[in-house]
């Protein structure tokens, strides 16, 4: 028997305590550092969720949520609140070019600087001894005659980390000085004195520039009061725009690189008006219903034969028929599908070597729209069909004997039976189930992305789309592979996708809770 | 079962033996030609599926031992296939684990406690568990890239990341350890507190126990899901030595790069035992996958 001690070692307490402690230290370093950095949003969450945990495992009224806590929280944060996330950036013009905050945008600008091609300086090498010299020389057309010199220095990779190396007006006599370096020897320098800052005494830094020059690094731009930036080069005013997310001049130029802003409901009026995306994005909507609907039809129409087949019992071997049948379902999908992409190589493929051997074809299976869409098909109707056999054979068990009982007595034959008898009752419970699978195909992410990639492409479209492209591939190659990065446009695909996800669920839910009323 | 047989019923037999045997035999071709291939010389050779001379330099390839050919040229291993399979299993292991920790805590709390809206927020976890990840692809990104610079070690291109990424994949094991928990009698847990137990030391000394069974099913579950989950940690994980082998096999197939023996070699290394643990844990997969719909 054991027993149990209620009251906690006074140790435990304080142990609880000091968790606590710096459970709540590890958490203020985190918001602070989040909002220095200029995610005050970041920092808020961070902050309510941290405080939520630590009233949760502190307070004695909240029992039931110290267990539920981490579920809950894990599904908040790495379900909930992406999909809305997702809803949110499909409402803005968050893109490759359009990456960065205002704030961050203009600090990145602010930060750019150029070098002042008018304050370009000459510079010579002169050895001495062990040491170098730098001179600078300005040039020959210049106004300006004062050279600098700098002190003798070790001309090595320590320099390139130090304070800028001063430099002093040279006197007249330059008699103590060697002859310049070479360019061959002054180029063995080149990484060093790229490194460099040169400061001459009225306070100019100078960089490395040329081979032969230094010059004098000016900030590219200037901050106004009202928010707007100058270009120092041109005296151009940059004025940021909320509409476009760019910094803008009068006339309409931009500047890259620009920032985020909301665009309202221009990426949905996109999807739908300009004919460049409206296009392909219609055409992949409906292969992604002919997808999803096909692969569920084929898999069905297999795995139910299957499962009646298997289920005969003057059949010998059956559970050994079972599980090779099981096969495709156990391997990695990621590995059959590779395989599959593997033997479906037009030129070095098996399947292609095989078909010739027999009726002397090499279909073009990735290079002609309707052979990719047949042979993912195919594929999927491989891995799918074990999943629905499995159901069915569950299922089938549960059909009353009388019934067949019955029907042998009337005289019917096996295909009566299956047709009258088995699929009628198996249909009702399976729905529900087919329902889910034709979600989980509309949004078969990984099969499309290994196997064809979406390819072929749609020729002539300004956003490359692939003929086998499904939704969710098409939103993934708009986000993360394609030139153009556009994560706006992505999100407001998958927020459509989403309002699919749910209708679905809905339909599933309510049929199972249908069937649950009869069962 | 009384059913009268006709005289039909011998030749239907035969039929549904032969059917059978063609089916699986379209069935396995891929599997078998595969292992065939890793057999076989060269990467680009379309000769017969039974090979005629046995190679090993694939598998030497897979296993990260270079080989010399025939010409004297030196080959290296292409891709660090086991460095990849290790990072899968670091990752899915770490995650599985943790998976289990978390789901088997909410699922006492949904078994045992009482706390208000208990059966909404579990059909809303539920729910929310339809949409898939791949969806949500890009707001993931942009979470993980914000995070990373603020903790480095938590954003993109850390295993630390990807793993806690995959936090949010509990409500169906929550749902299953609930399931199991409910067939637990609630007595013996009454007599422990009787006893003088608190609820922390009921679930760890009295329910844990009793529940082990189904943790190590959850365990296994939780740990094939995450080993071949691709569309998230193929957008978390971009640097070769860093990659899963979900993210990373699909290098072996690019146009420019056909290594097709290869390929098959680290195919086979990689997907024979994670098919054998599939095979062992079928029974609870299944019985996973039908119980998993959304229930009032």
């Amino acid at each position: 028997m054991m027993t149990f001690k209620r009251v906690c070692p006074p140790w435990q307490l304080w142990l609880n305590r000091l968790i606590a402690l710096g459970v709540g230290i590890l958490l203020m370093w985190l918001v602070i550092g989040l909002y220095s950095e200029g995610r005050a949003a970041w920092a808020v969450a961070i902050l309510a969720l941290g405080s939520l945990s630590i009233y949760i495992y502190s307070s004695a009224k909240t029992l039931a949520w110290r267990y539920l806590f981490p579920g809950v929280a894990g599904m908040i944060v790495f379900v909930a609140f992406p999909l809305l996330y997702t809803v949110q950036i499909g409402f803005t013009n968050y893109s490759a070019s359009n990456l960065l905050s205002e704030e961050r945008a203009r600090a990145y600008l602010l930060d750019q600087s150029t070098v002042d091609e008018n304050s370009a300086y000459f510079f010579t090498l002169h050895r001495e001894k062990t040491t170098l010299r730098i001179l600078l020389t300005p040039p020959t057309d210049s106004h300006e005659t004062t050279r600098f010199i700098s002190s003798a220095i070790k001309l090595d990779r320590d320099h390139a980390s130090d304070a800028p190396i001063e430099m002093q007006t040279l006197t007249t006599t330059i008699n103590s000085l060697g002859a310049p370096m070479s360019l061959r020897e002054v180029l063995v320098y080149r990484d060093v004195l790229m490194a460099v800052r040169l400061k001459l005494p009225d306070n100019r830094t100078l960089q490395y520039v040329g081979v032969r020059e230094f010059g004098s690094i000016v900030p590219s731009w200037n901050a106004t009061a009202d928010g707007a930036l100058v270009q120092q080069s041109t005296g151009e005013i940059y004025v940021p725009n909320a509409v476009t997310g760019f910094f803008e001049t009068a006339q309409g130029a931009r500047m890259q690189p620009g920032f985020k802003v909301g665009i309202g409901f221009a990426n949905y009026t996109r999807m739908m008006f300009d004919a460049d995306i409206r296009g392909p994005f219609l055409s992949i909507f409906v292969w992604t219903i002919v997808f999803a609907g096909l692969t569920v039809l084929f898999s069905t129409i297999l795995g139910m034969s299957l499962a009646m087949v298997l289920n005969w019992e003057a059949l010998r071997y059956r559970t050994v028929y079972r599980t090779l049948l099981f096969l495709p379902y156990a391997v990695p999908g990621f590995i059959s599908i590779l395989i599959f992409k593997g033997l479906f190589n037009q030129n070095f493929g098996e399947i292609n070597a095989i078909l010739n051997a027999l009726f002397g074809i090499r279909p073009a299976w990735f290079a002609d729209p309707l052979l990719a869409k047949t042979m993912l098909l195919i594929v999927n109707t491989w891995l799918g069909y074990p999943y629905i056999m499995v159901l069915c054979t569950g299922l089938i068990k549960s059909i009353p004997a009388d019934l067949y009982e019955a029907s042998a007595i009337a005289g019917a034959k096996p295909l009566t039976n299956a047709v009258r008898i088995t699929i009628p009752l198996l249909i009702k419970p399976l729905t529900p189930l087919l329902i889910a699978a034709f979600a989980f195909n509309f949004n078969n992410f990984v099969l499309i992305s290994l196997l064809t990639d979406g390819r072929p492409d749609y020729l002539n479209t300004k956003l490359p789309a692939g003929t086998t492209d499904i939704l969710v591939s098409y939103t993934y190659r708009i986000a993360f592979t394609d030139a153009g990065t556009n994560f706006g446009l992505a999100a407001a695909i998958s927020t459509l996708i989403f309002f699919m996800v749910a209708l679905l669920s809905l339909a599933n839910l309510k049929l199972a809770r249908v069937n649950e009323k009869k069962g | 079962m009384p059913i009268v047989t006709g005289k039909s019923q011998h030749w239907r037999i035969w039929a549904a033996h032969a059917g059978l045997c063609i089916l699986i035999a379209i069935t396995l071709f891929p599997l078998l030609a595969v292992i065939s291939i890793s057999f076989r010389p060269g990467n680009f050779s379309t000769g017969s599926l039974i090979p005629t001379e046995i190679s090993l330099e694939h598998w030497k390839l897979a296993l990260g031992i270079g080989i010399t050919l025939p010409d004297g040229t030196r080959m290296e291993p292409p891709f660090p296939v086991l460095l990849w399979l290790w990072n899968s299993i670091k990752i899915a292991g770490i995650s599985a684990m943790l998976i289990v920790a978390i789901s088997t805590t909410a699922a006492y709390a949904f078994a045992r406690l009482q706390f208000a809206h208990k059966n909404s927020i579990l059909n809303s976890m539920l729910l929310l568990q339809m949409f898939p990840v791949a969806v949500a692809l890009v707001a993931i990104y942009a979470i993980f890239d914000s995070v990373g610079n603020v903790v480095p070690w938590l954003g993109i291109e850390t295993h630390a990341g990807l793993i806690v990424a995959y936090m949010g994949g509990v409500a169906i094991h929550i749902w299953t350890i609930k399931a199991y928990f409910e067939t637990i009698p609630v007595e013996i847990e009454e007599n422990a507190k009787v006893d003088g137990a608190s609820h922390w030391q009921t679930f760890r000394f009295v329910l844990l126990p009793m529940a082990v069974p189904i943790l190590m099913v959850v365990f296994v579950l939780a740990f094939i899901g995450t080993i071949i989950e691709y569309p998230v940690a193929s957008i978390l994980l971009r640097e070769e030595p860093n990659l899963t082998l979900a993210v990373g096999s699909k290098f072996y197939l690019y146009e420019q790069k056909y290594l097709w023996g290869d390929f098959a070699a680290a195919a086979v290394l990689s997907g024979l035992p994670i098919t054998l643990v599939f095979l062992a844990a079928q029974r609870w997969i299944v019985s996973g996958l039908t119980s998993g719909g959304v229930k009032g």
